[in-house]
């Protein structure tokens, strides 16, 4: 087998699950200057409802993918209306408070869920009971099964539309132009609050197509899932230079790549001093590069003016 | 069709606005003119919604609109041409021109508009898929002002719109505005270029330290002599 090309796709596919969370993350940043804290637990909420769905509908007896499709499109409705909420109730009354307030707003915010989603799950894994084992395929000396290239697909499509919707449509033009000056947005007949409220909808949203991703690709979740998922979706965010949506897409991806290719070599690389379970280690060490040698990511032009 | 009463506004503790009355009929041209900090600008933003009074009423059409959202009041006909242009930098040229138009649901006719936008102004035809920020000071004004034409005003709020242009440039941009007021648009202008403004308008309010203090007809105000001295530059140290 040959551990390159393997851990490559290993990565693609976890890349595409890092840029489906740092899209939210990169959105209301871009036109808040928020760091919303409380979106990988978002994600969490998803990979969770989906979780529950899959069981009670499997044990329904419907076929699979119709119980896919419901289990996403519930956790879709569950996201999408718990982002909408934390922008109203916890992010909207502050916004011409000093930065620091909604930074401090998102922290409680994200405690609140995590905690919120131990009540209703426990603390315990969550595991999926295995109803669905998909067939793999052989490629150029690796294993990619149908579930990874399904959801390599899936998140094409979703950055691809959304891009397409951001600078094609009407709301989307809105969006960045209530990104660029709130104030000229509404002399425009722009309503700001409902941009607003429609870019946390929209980022929510995804990061539940994201959150059913990684509970059919790991099997397991947890009520502090959300935590690590979270840092390393900023993390890619800020590598493709955070406020830019395109850069998500590429700082999710690469980051996968590159956390998946230094877990896979870095047994041999430390003479067997570190296994693959040191993995997460190599996103901060992206993290504290970008930081420290192009602190406004790949993409992003203006440096340091909001962050 | 607009009327203001007693109109207050302060940032902080501090009056930029103490209590000034102005009114406006339909079809109309009035300026309002003043030094550097006069309370203008927050005037105009105050009638546009983007800054709420701290005392007083605006009336628009008869109808009370003093704290109405500023997104609602483009619906009721009404488009600022903000102070510094405020043009969305990173989007092209022909976005933020239908951004104008961002409260009208007749597709088709805003497509007519904005081809009619471009064949007045060949300058921003040229450069529809340009990034606006890219554009020179002039061409964001003239930019500014055709984006707000395109959600047809009845009342068009200009402040400053000759601020840190060359003069050819400021030549075009007022031809601009002279055919916008004989299309029956009403119009209230800020300038600082106090002749330029009452050349422009029939009727012209002068502002100082937040209060109205001299309100005429353009001509009486272009031979008076505190307007002369201290907005024309004439006898006296120009300001
Ligand atoms: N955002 C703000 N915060 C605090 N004070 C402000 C603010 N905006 C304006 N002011 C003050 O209010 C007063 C009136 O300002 P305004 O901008 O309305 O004047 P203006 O007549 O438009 O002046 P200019 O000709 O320089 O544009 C000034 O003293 C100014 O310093
Ligand atoms: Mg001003």
């Amino acid at each position: 087998m040959d551990i390159f090309v393997q851990q490559l796709i290993n990565g693609l596919v976890l890349g595409s699950i890092y840029a489906l969370v740092a899209l939210g993350y990169t959105m209301v940043y871009g036109i808040l200057g928020l760091i919303n804290f409380a979106h990988g637990d978002v994600t969490m909420i998803g990979a969770l409802v989906s979780a529950t769905l899959i069981q009670l509908l499997h044990a329904a007896g419907l076929p699979v993918p119709v119980s896919l499709l419901l289990a996403g499109g519930g956790a879709v409705i569950v996201c999408a209306s718990l982002g909408f909420s934390i922008e109203r109730i916890a992010y909207r009354p502050l916004r011409n408070a000093p930065r620091l307030a909604p930074l401090i707003t998102a922290i409680g915010v994200s405690i609140l869920i995590q905690y919120s989603a131990a009540l209703i799950w426990g603390k315990q894994y969550i595991a999926l009971p295995a109803i669905i084992t998909p067939p793999s395929i052989e490629f150029a000396g690796a294993q990619i099964n149908h579930l990874q290239i399904a959801i390599v697909i899936l998140a094409a499509c979703i950055m691809g539309g959304l891009i397409w919707f951001i600078h094609h449509s009407r709301m989307g033009r809105a969006m960045r132009a209530t990104e660029q000056n709130p104030a000229v947005a509404s002399l425009m007949g722009v309503d700001t609050h409902a941009v607003i409220a429609m870019t946390f909808l929209l980022g929510s949203a995804i990061g539940a197509i994201a959150g059913l991703m990684v509970i059919l690709y790991y099997g397991i979740g947890h009520y502090f899932m959300g935590f690590m998922l979270g840092l390393k979706a900023f993390t890619a965010a800020v590598l493709g230079g955070i406020g830019n949506v395109g850069g998500a897409v590429i700082g999710g991806l690469l980051l996968g790549i590159i956390e998946s290719l230094a877990a896979g070599y870095i047994e041999q690389l430390s003479g067997g001093l570190f296994g693959s379970n040191y993995r997460d280690i190599f996103a901060f060490l992206v993290l504290i590069l970008v930081l420290l040698l192009r602190p406004q990511g790949l993409l992003g032009q203006r440096s340091g003016d909001r962050a | 069709m607009l009327d203001i009463q007693s109109l207050q506004i302060h940032y902080g503790g501090i009056a930029a606005v103490k209590g000034i009355n102005l009114s406006i009929a339909r079809g109309e041209q009035v300026a309002l003119i003043g030094a550097n900090g006069a309370g203008k600008s927050s005037t105009l933003n105050a009638i546009a919604g983007l800054l709420k009074p701290h005392a007083g009423q605006i009336s628009y059409n008869n109808q009370d609109i003093t704290t109405l959202a500023a997104h609602r009041r483009v619906t009721l006909g009404m488009a600022l041409v903000p102070e510094g242009r405020g043009i969305f930098p990173r989007l092209t040229v022909a976005e933020n021109l239908a951004m104008g138009a961002y409260c009208r649901n007749d597709t088709q006719v805003i497509a007519q508009d904005i081809q009619k936008t471009f064949a007045q102004f060949p300058r921003l035809a040229e450069r529809r898929l340009q990034l606006a920020g890219t554009l020179s000071g002039g061409e964001q004004q003239l930019l500014a002002i055709a984006r707000a034409l395109l959600s047809k005003p009845q009342l068009l709020l200009l402040d400053e719109p000759s601020m840190g242009l060359a003069p050819l440039m400021i030549q075009t941009i007022f031809e601009a505005i002279k055919t916008v007021a004989q299309s029956g648009v009403t119009l209230l202008l800020v300038e600082q270029n106090a002749r330029l403004a009452l050349e422009t308008c029939s009727r012209a309010y002068v502002m100082e330290s937040g209060q109205i203090v001299l309100a005429d007809t353009a001509q009486v105000l272009l031979d008076h002599p505190r307007v002369r001295q201290a907005y024309l530059g004439e006898m006296g140290e120009p300001t």
